[in-house]
């Protein structure tokens, strides 16, 4: 039998599956997360010594590039918090068949760019 | 022959296991904390510490913190794992990871009791 070797796979037509995407997604925003660490530590530090060190930090939350990049970090923890639900849900065996799973990665993409949105307008 | 390498993959069950309890500790605190804000009309220096003066709150705020420093140790470690191959370079980001998570730790004691 002719197997056609060596195959020839298309590898531009390949995709990353939606529950792939959703997992590499987590990884990234968790990394994202990790590496602003000291930077949260330090707002909150900021935020609790004194009023003076509070009213400098209310300043430079003001500037918009401080804040697009808090709503970046933001949505990397609104990613990283829903999809982790996602898989603790999933550890407890719910929503593990293709179906189920396809469409709570889909519902976790939707659902912490819904609640970016809708925090960083409530926050400013 | 013993073939353990410190920077493997063989620590089983623990982690995995540590990783999801310190999730679920994590998103309790953080959604409390969220609808707690999101409820409070008018937030101000004064609100804001006094809400973290009280010893229940600095004793959760730091369990929620250790929680998160731990959980991204295991994270952080997972990545190495996957992309970094050379043991010496995975050693290293692991000893910088764990030196870095503890100064976090002792620095989140200082912020919370330190006002």
């Amino acid at each position: 039998m002719n197997k056609h070797r060596p195959k020839h796979l298309a590898l531009h037509l390949i995709k990353l599956p939606l529950p792939g995407f959703v997992s590499i997604l987590h990884r990234i925003s968790g990394l994202l997360l990790f590496i602003a660490l000291p930077l949260l530590l330090l707002m909150l530090q900021y935020s609790l010594r004194s009023i003076e060190t509070y009213t400098q930090l209310l300043a430079v939350l003001a500037h918009p590039l401080v804040k697009l990049m808090l709503l970046g970090l933001l949505w990397a923890f609104l990613h990283h918090f829903c999809a982790g639900l996602r898989y603790l849900a999933i550890d407890l065996d719910y929503g593990v068949k293709l179906a189920q799973a396809r469409a709570s990665s889909k519902a976790v993409l939707v659902v912490s760019l819904v609640l970016t949105a809708l925090l960083g307008a409530k926050l400013w | 022959m013993v073939n353990r390498v410190v920077t493997g993959a063989h620590y089983g069950l623990r982690d995995w296991l540590i990783q999801r309890i310190t999730a679920v500790v994590m998103a309790l605190y953080s959604v409390a904390l969220a609808g707690y804000l999101l409820l409070q009309p008018h937030l101000d220096y004064d609100a804001w510490t006094g809400l973290f003066s009280s010893q229940p709150m600095r004793t959760f705020t730091l369990l929620f913190l250790l929680s998160v420093f731990y959980h991204a140790w295991i994270g952080i470690r997972d990545i190495v794992m996957d992309y970094v191959k050379p043991a010496g370079v995975r050693l290293a980001i692991h000893v910088l990871v764990i030196l870095v998570s503890l100064l976090y730790a002792i620095w989140a004691v200082q912020i919370l009791w330190g006002f």
